[in-house]
């Protein structure tokens, strides 16, 4: 190889993206530009292609850097978060090290976001200088292999845990299954039937339930939290906070006489969504797994006044246990796979529906309760009286979803969910049914065809989205009816529809908690709050944090054989870490120069991985270069300069300024 | 054989440095013993003509001290860095700007408008200083302000950077010993551009304080709050400390003694920007979530600019603020 100047060789590759990139840069200018201006720079060769990442494109760098021996690669594409890895790898074949090869970004970060083609092209030629620059100062880095813990977190216990936390378990790995209410089982615990098939959602959830509470892979940790997680894939280390049950789960039988003597009872608002009750001591449900109850303090008699210790009394094997105290537990896994679920969005905000106001406006959860044999009517649909059964019934879709007061998106389920209360109103009690609906989704397999039966069954349908539930008559046929006010699309009239009970398909919402909840596990939501999958399309439960998986309706509303899937997506992906053994992390890590560290610890609590610590004996702080991630936080933060970080080094980041700023001089559009 | 010349000149600056030299003691002798002082205007009697007759590189070393202000500092800096050998920043006004440098905050008509009509200026006439003024016996002159305060490497080529305002005795005096030893082949000149007489750490390397992992609730100033701990990091107990930004070579003078540092040894060894560094750091450490709490602990420092570029504005990446670029 000759000298170069004094030069590393520099080769620049110029992708059209077929015309993504070369509809507004003109990707012919950026390559000659780069071939004469940045000569000085070190670059020997420049050349464009419509699609750099195909296979002739990637051979194009590999003949150059073998030919022309090219000692750096500069790729003018898309960002590196897409094909960063393709360049690198293609370098690597070469020969090149990986880490000598830098993207350009002119397709997000150019072409994509403007329209003058002349302004463009000036900016891209910028956007090229800067890689140049920046690339020329790159070091050769050599990627670190970390073994891989092979057990696993699964965050929420609903059916989407469930699946993941059993298909891992019986592959024979470890799974930690973490529940922050009393039993597993999620919502669907909570429902009677199943669309489109009706099948009783207790019977396919139980059994499931039960294999995981029994499973020899699987600790189940239910009524309790993930307060912190630090580490990186393949080794986190995670904290669990255990609330306490106030009984001894090795002495508790399961029996439930505490739950039936226990003289206090109080409204369910989780379980029952309210419409039933539940003892101060209880379990969800008969079926609750584990099947050992809880002591909810605020409404037991002796936490609350001192006295009656009844469930003590009565247990037959001194499980009860007062003095319990929350358990801090540490757990060491190699994956997360975050299946947190939804909340039900709160009817109460569409003041003009009702809901809390007329008293037979039920939600879709209360309604599920009502219709379940084992809920508070032994599934029995009455009004809120709690004895009538109705004559006629309206429900509404779209409740809190394709709003713009509410929520943009569509909860995807409600359709599907309206049309089974329909189904089961008209089984059940033979009433009218009302079906009040914007558009009628029913996309996935077998739900269309439930769909033409519901019609069949005689069920009205409206087009329209309701303006108003009110209770104010206006002539004796309304008369102590509910009345639904809508324009029904379809006949171009405004109608009112007196009815006895109207069901309120309410929609999915991200967990109240879901922000916070993503901060710990170190991944974001999008503007909805739901988490964010790595590609939407292509990687829908990866994250931007390895190691940390997302699945079901955590993501985004879904049905139950969509967050099933996802469940087991999830599973698959952690088992394929799993079985490698190893992981192979990024060589991006920060360094404190001992030399230059006075130990002033203003980087000590600054680590999301707590990967830095002090060393009091000499008094400089240490990284340990397992642990960190590359983040930058402590580069940026220390004051003395100490601490650098490979591959984002001052000389490389001002080197891609000064490379950006080359080239400031506005062209005349 | 001839004695090495020396010479030490002061620009725009205090004065403090000339007497910092003087306060190496007996230890000014040897640099008499082992230098002719070519030029030194404050100690001794010798002329610009003096050093303009003597040939390039005659003088082996110049201690420079103070910013380049006007163009008479320009102007002697091309000519002592023609005649020297090795020349020095020496002092942080030399290095970084110092306390001069914040004068790039302001357009240069504010600074001089501000000089010549505050309540106290007794100016009835509203002069200004003009670059030649007539008088009856012909033309005067005074040199012309430059539109902002350089550092000396902004202007000539230098060899070594000392800092510190002023640097410390033991500091200067170890300076001249490597210099002497320099002289009698005993010691190597350390590589160009070398910063001289400081550490390369910070100046909690020096502090004996102890010091925990930092969350900082709220910023004081150090008259708000008494007494200090005197075993605890100064930063800690919440008062705006610049130690761990600043270069050690000064013993942790101030924190030892229950002040804050207030950076004059200013960077440590390759920090581009000594303000960012410190700004970034301070804002890792606030313990806060909300904006409107860390508004309000960033409001216990009123004054960010001297805070944080008190030394170093005219060398910092700004150079200086917006408004003196303007002008």
């Amino acid at each position: 190889m000759s000298t170069n100047n004094g030069k590393p060789k520099v080769g620049v590759y110029v992708c059209h993206c077929g015309t993504n990139i070369a509809h507004t840069v003109d990707v012919e200018q950026v390559r000659d530009w780069a071939a004469q201006a940045l000569g000085a720079e070190g670059v020997v060769i420049a050349r464009d292609y419509k699609f750099m990442c195909s296979s002739p494109g990637q051979e194009l760098i590999e003949k150059d850097i073998k030919e022309l021996g090219l000692e750096r690669v500069v790729v003018a594409a898309c960002s590196p978060h897409l094909h960063e890895m393709t360049f690198r790898n293609a370098s690597k074949r070469a020969g090149l090290n990986p880490y000598l090869t830098e993207l350009a970004s002119i397709r997000e970060q150019v072409s994509w976001v403007h329209t003058d083609k002349g302004l463009a092209t000036e900016k891209a030629k910028a956007v090229v200088a800067g890689a140049v620059e920046r690339v020329v100062k790159n070091e050769p880095l050599d990627e670190i292999k970390v073994p891989i813990h092979p057990a696993t977190l699964v965050v929420g216990g609903g059916i989407t845990g469930i699946q993941a936390a059993l298909e891992i378990a019986n592959a024979g790995y470890k799974v930690y299954l973490v529940e922050r209410e009393p039993s597993i089982g999620g919502h669907m615990a909570q429902f009677d039937k199943t669309f489109p098939t009706l099948d009783c959602a207790a019977c396919i959830l139980t059994p499931r339930m039960f294999e995981t509470g029994m499973h020899p892979n699987i600790e189940l940790l239910t009524w309790s939290e993930v307060t912190q997680v630090a580490g990186y894939v393949g080794n986190f280390t995670v904290t669990i906070k255990k609330k306490p049950r106030y009984l001894k789960e090795e002495l508790c039988t399961g029996c439930r006489i505490c739950v039936e003597k226990c003289p206090k009872k109080v409204i369910d608002h989780v379980y029952e969504a309210g419409i039933g009750y539940r003892k101060a001591i209880y379990t969800s449900s008969a079926q609750a797994v584990p099947k050992f109850p809880v002591i909810d303090t605020a409404n037991c008699n002796f936490f609350q006044k001192g006295t009656c210790k009844v469930c003590e009394k009565s247990c037959p094997t001194n499980a009860i246990d007062y003095e319990q105290k929350e358990q801090f537990l540490k757990v060491d896994v190699g994956n997360i796979i975050l299946a947190t679920g939804y909340d039900l969005f709160d009817a109460r905000r569409v003041s003009n529906y009702g809901y809390g106001r007329l008293a037979n406006v039920f939600t879709s959860i209360e309604f599920e309760r009502m219709c379940n044999a084992a809920g508070p009517t032994s599934g029995k649909i009455v009004l809120r009286d709690g004895q009538t059964t109705p004559k006629t019934v309206g429900i509404i879709h779209c409740v809190g979803s394709r709003d713009r007061n509410y929520n943009n998106y569509c909860s995807s389920i409600c359709c599907m969910q309206s049309l089974k209360f329909a189904h089961l109103v008209k089984e059940r009690t033979g009433a009218t049914v009302y079906d009040f609906y914007i558009d009628m989704r029913t996309p996935m397999k077998s739900y269309d065809e439930f769909y033409q039966r519901v019609l069949e069954e005689g069920t009205l349908f409206v087009r329209g989205k309701v303006a108003q539930v009110s209770d104010a008559a206006r002539n004796a046929q309304e008369e102590g009816k509910l009345i639904i006010q809508v324009e029904d699309t379809l006949v171009g009239k405004q109608r009112r529809i007196p009815v006895d009970m109207v069901i309120l398909s309410t929609g999915m919402q991200p967990r109240h908690d879901a922000k916070e909840v993503g901060k710990l596990f170190g991944i974001g939501c999008s503007s909805d709050g739901w988490f964010t999958e790595k590609h939407a399309k292509l990687d829908p439960v990866a994250t931007m944090t390895e190691g940390v998986l997302i699945a079901g309706t955590a993501a985004g509303p879904k049905d139950i054989p969509a967050s099933v899937a996802q469940g087991s997506a999830a599973a698959a992906r952690v088992l394929n870490l799993i079985m490698r053994h190893e992981v192979t992390l990024e060589p991006i890590k920060a360094i404190i120069k001992q030399w230059q560290c006075s130990g002033c610890r203003i980087c000590n609590g600054l680590c999301p991985f707590n990967a830095i610590s002090f060393r009091a004996e000499r008094r400089v702080s240490e990284i340990n270069p397992a642990l960190c991630q590359g983040c930058g936080t402590c580069v940026a933060a220390c004051p003395a300069g100490a601490i650098s970080g490979s591959g984002f080094s001052n000389d490389q980041i001002l080197a891609q300024i000064d490379g950006l700023l080359m080239d400031v001089n506005p062209v005349s559009a | 054989m001839s004695k090495p010349k020396f010479a030490m000149y002061w620009s725009g600056s205090c004065g403090g440095c000339e007497i910092a030299v003087i306060n190496i003691h007996e230890k000014i002798l040897d640099v008499d013993a082992n230098f002719e002082v070519a030029f030194w205007p404050v100690a001794v009697d010798a002329k610009v003509k003096d050093v303009e007759a003597l040939a390039d590189g005659d003088i082996l070393l110049t201690l420079w001290n103070g910013s380049i202000r006007n163009e008479e500092n320009e102007h002697m800096a091309h000519l002592l860095r023609r005649k020297s050998k090795l020349l020095v920043a020496f002092g942080s006004c030399a290095t970084e700007g110092c306390v001069p440098g914040l004068a790039n905050l302001s357009p240069l008509s504010e600074i001089i408008d501000t000089a010549y009509t505050t309540l106290t200026t007794d100016n009835p006439n509203n002069i200004r200083p003009q670059h030649v003024t007539k008088v009856p016996e012909g033309e005067i002159s005074i040199p012309v302000l430059k539109d902002r305060v350089y550092t000396l490497a902004q202007v000539v080529d230098v060899d070594y950077f000392m800092p510190g305002c002023p640097p410390e005795s033991h500091q200067i005096a170890a300076v001249i010993d490597l210099v002497i030893q320099v002289l009698q082949g005993k010691a190597e000149l350390p590589p160009k551009g070398a910063v001289i007489g400081a550490g390369s750490s910070t100046v909690c390397e020096d502090c004996p304080r102890k010091r925990n992992v930092k969350s900082i609730k709220a910023f004081h100033r150090i008259q708000e709050i008494a007494p200090l701990d005197p075993e605890l990091c100064i930063l800690e107990q919440g008062i705006p400390c610049n130690g761990p930004a600043t270069r050690s070579g000064c013993n942790a003078r101030c924190p030892r003694v229950g002040a804050q540092c207030i950076g004059c040894y200013g960077p440590a060894e390759g920090v581009v920007d000594y303000g960012a560094r410190l700004l970034t750091a301070f804002a890792s450490v606030i313990d806060a979530n909300e904006p409107e709490e860390i508004e309000r602990i960033l409001d216990g420092i009123p004054d960010p600019a001297g805070q944080f570029y008190r030394f170093n504005l005219a060398d910092s990446l700004f150079r200086a603020g917006a408004p003196a670029f303007k002008n």
